[in-house]
């Protein structure tokens, strides 16, 4: 299959997970995506040994975010090395970074350089919190963008304190929007030539993320988030919306009517409950019935009820279950990838498919300055 | 002369329904093409109907119009031979069609990939599943909790004892949009080199399963040892200490990644000889985490941001909306916007977190009423 972006050259000077999750989708989507490494270290997220798993000498997350990437390897302080990446960046459709406000003026690769050399580029940024505002300098780092968003109150019980995510939520997230918005700009480029500058910051991304509940806010007068006692799953949402426990695991149950709910469980207490508003107004009172009712028999028991009455409902799995299920095998979710050392890994696909095909690569994640000779040979 | 919003002149027919479809179509709306939302006749989309915190503008829930401002609504009996013709010459002229019916859903109706390129052989065609379309699950429905349940991802959040957690919004449905959105874009940029279209498919659980790539790769690649959720202040189950949430004396503090020897010297405690190897810091996190805790009761949120972030600590305070969205580091980013109704009704919501050529995207225009833009679209499609 030619993959969509084939042909498309990507320079992306980012670290960490934000811009490379970007890169690495373009990358799936066929773009040659070159990583800019400083020198010494390379992207710091290599030697980030926050996770307990070290795959061939570096972290497993730098593994996760950057196969089928090159690398090259550079100084951009030494003036004949940032030469070289000038020229490159004449070559790019694509130039991409997440330095913090400033720092890409001191390396000579701010949009007005990049566009000076190269009109029509798309020159796309994620910060932390935008270029203004009392906010500017601080890291833009997931977990404490997420504390900072007022998301970490929607997860979790009542009374739980702060849940945050246990996700990258923001960093991705944020990588989704660059890309959306790089891919937005190649589009106008292909129909107009011209190039575009692409702004994102983790704050506004993961704001949006929460726009149901910022709109809610807005529109109830400011009331406090209120999540429910037991079996939260979005503080916003009436009973049964939730996970309970089973006789013999978790079972989740999506949106329904909580008396047609009751005359298929054979739950009495769930009849009384007829209008509509009553599911959010007194979910709290509902969940506790129902986690009462549904604690007495195993998990399948419900679900052979429940899901021929095409009531949404689910078992609850963890990794060890999930990907034992034939339907998660029929997915090739995982592919495995090589190293030019012969390291090989396991590592998940991008989640989308053109004309029924899978987006696989078997290129792992490059050596640190691996590409220099290749791409000075090809380019410079 | 300022350039012009990148997807002008991309007209988009959008048949989904719920949160995951219009996500997407929401984002190409602000991007700039023009979307219109083919729905049934009456009573529209079901999404209409989903409410959360039972709140309603006029007949349609809140929810749906934060999900479908800035869209068109085209109202059409897919069932009707005349409808569907009519549809079908909207297709001609169309560049993107999405849904997210079960599969096989748009082969009884007419409208599935195979047909519609004999129609538009250009057209980029973008399905929302559940599940992906083959497999024991494809005709399961696929909902955001219900995805979320069966993904494992209900495992990473919450803290070590706590019952499975899920995340407290539709993330699944709105990472899908954002994934399917990115395929669609990519296979125009396609069709611009080569005339051809493309069929875009993403599902739910193959997002949800991408948004959880850095812990799962540790995971099949560690022997599929799982790792527990910290006892306390759990943030990311694959990572050690301290990274996490601590109570402070007067509330909260969020904690990212450090080296703990560098945390402990910035917050002016000795390291305990137990935790002085690097090995510790996941081995030992919950004695760490619990052993921080009982440092940081001792001074307030800002006590230890101010102390902390001059000796370069990723950290920060933890707030509610109340909070944050009266912060000047919030306001400063003009990220609300006020969208009117064609009944006059205005809805204070957010606007699309992607700056373009240096501006922000404001859109006033609200969700449509169903059909309401049925003569118009009649016109500018020739229709009639």
């Amino acid at each position: 299959m030619t993959k969509p972006l084939e042909g498309i050259l990507v320079l992306d000077f980012s670290q960490f997970l934000s811009g490379p999750s970007a890169s690495l989708r373009l990358a799936d989507l066929g773009a040659r995506v070159i990583k800019i490494e400083q020198p010494n270290t390379g992207d710091i997220c290599r030697e980030l040994y926050i996770s307990h798993v070290e795959m061939n000498g570096e972290s497993s997350i730098f593994h996760a975010i950057n196969r089928n990437k090159q690398s090259y390897q550079v100084d951009l302080k030494d003036e004949a090395q940032r030469s070289k990446v000038y020229e490159l960046i004449k070559k790019a459709d694509v130039v991409m970074h997440n330095f913090r406000p400033g720092v890409v003026d001191r390396l000579g690769i701010d949009y007005e350089t990049v566009a000076r050399l190269n009109p029509a580029v798309v020159y796309g940024e994620i910060s932390g919190y935008g270029k203004d505002g009392p906010w500017k300098d601080k890291a833009g780092q997931d977990l404490v963008v997420q504390a900072i968003s007022g998301l970490t109150y929607l997860s979790g019980n009542n009374g739980a304190g702060p849940v945050p995510m246990g996700i990258a939520i923001v960093d991705m997230l944020a990588g989704i929007h660059l890309a959306q918005g790089i891919l937005s700009c190649l589009v106008r480029k292909g129909n107009t030539g011209e190039g575009g500058l692409i702004e994102v910051s983790m704050l506004e991304s993961i704001m949006e993320l929460q726009f149901e509940s910022v709109t809610t806010y807005h529109m109830d007068g400011g009331e406090p988030t209120e999540r429910t006692k037991t079996s939260n799953a979005h503080p916003y949402l009436g009973a049964p919306y939730g996970i309970y426990p089973t006789k013999d695991g978790y079972m989740a149950l999506a949106m329904g009517s909580i008396p047609v709910l009751g005359e298929l469980m054979s739950c009495d207490e769930l009849l009384r409950f007829e209008s509509f508003e009553s599911w959010y107004d007194e979910r709290d009172e509902i969940k506790d019935i129902l986690s009462g009712h549904l604690k007495t028999q195993h998990t399948q028991h419900w679900l052979d009820i429940l899901e021929p009455a095409d009531i949404w409902c689910a078992d609850v799995m963890n990794w060890d279950r999930l990907l034992d299920q034939e339907a998660f095998k029929v997915l090739d979710m995982i592919q495995e990838v090589n190293m030019s050392d012969g390291y090989k890994y396991d590592t998940t696909r991008c989640p989308i498919r053109i004309n029924d095909e899978l987006l696989t690569s078997a290129i792992g994640t490059p050596k640190l300055g691996e590409h220099n000779d290749v791409i000075e040979k090809e380019f410079l | 002369m300022s350039k012009k919003l990148p997807l002008e002149g991309i007209t988009v027919l959008e048949f989904a329904q719920f949160m995951a479809g219009p996500s997407a179509g929401l984002k190409m709306a602000d991007l700039g093409a023009n979307v219109i939302k083919i729905e049934r006749p009456g009573s529209g989309e079901a999404g209409r109907k989903i409410a959360i915190k039972n709140l309603f503008i006029g007949p349609d829930s809140l929810v749906f119009h934060t999900i479908n401002r800035n869209k068109r609504s085209y109202s059409a009996n897919l069932k009707d031979p005349n409808d569907l013709a009519k549809i079908k010459e909207m297709i001609k002229q169309a560049d993107v069609m999405t849904h997210n019916f079960r599969p096989g859903v748009m082969e009884k109706i007419g409208l599935d990939y195979e047909t519609v390129k004999q129609i538009n052989s250009g057209i980029i065609y973008g399905d929302v599943l559940g599940y992906g379309d083959k497999g024991p699950w494809a005709k399961k429905p696929g909902q955001d909790l219900l995805i979320q349940s069966l993904s494992g991802i209900c495992y990473l959040t919450g803290n070590k004892d706590d019952n499975p957690t899920p995340m407290g919004l539709a993330a699944s449905d709105m990472f899908t949009g954002g994934h399917l959105v990115q395929g669609i874009l990519a296979a125009l940029i396609k069709k611009q080199k080569t005339g051809e279209g493309s069929r875009v498919s993403v599902s739910l659980l193959e997002s949800t399963m991408d948004m959880q790539f850095e812990s799962l790769t540790a995971y099949v690649n560690n022997g599929k040892k799982m790792s527990n959720r910290a006892a306390k202040g759990n943030a990311q189950a694959f990572l050690g200490a301290p990274y996490g949430i601590y109570e402070t004396a007067d509330s909260h503090v969020a904690i990212a990644m450090k080296p703990l020897s560098e945390l402990a010297d910035a917050m002016e405690v000795s390291l305990p000889v137990a935790f002085q190897s690097v090995e510790s810091w996941f081995g030992s996190r919950d004695a760490i985490m619990e052993w921080l805790q009982e440092t940081f009761t001792s001074k307030t949120t800002e006590e230890w941001i101010s102390k902390l972030e001059t000796k370069q600590i990723w950290c920060g305070p933890v707030y509610n909306y109340d909070q944050i969205l009266n912060h000047e580091g919030y306001q400063v980013l003009k990220m609300d916007q006020e969208v009117e109704t064609s009944d006059g009704d205005k809805v204070k919501t957010t606007r699309c977190p992607i700056r373009i050529d240096g501006s922000r995207i404001f859109s006033r225009k609200s969700a449509p009423k169903t059909g309401e833009d049925n003569e118009a679209i009649e016109k500018e499609f020739n229709l009639n």
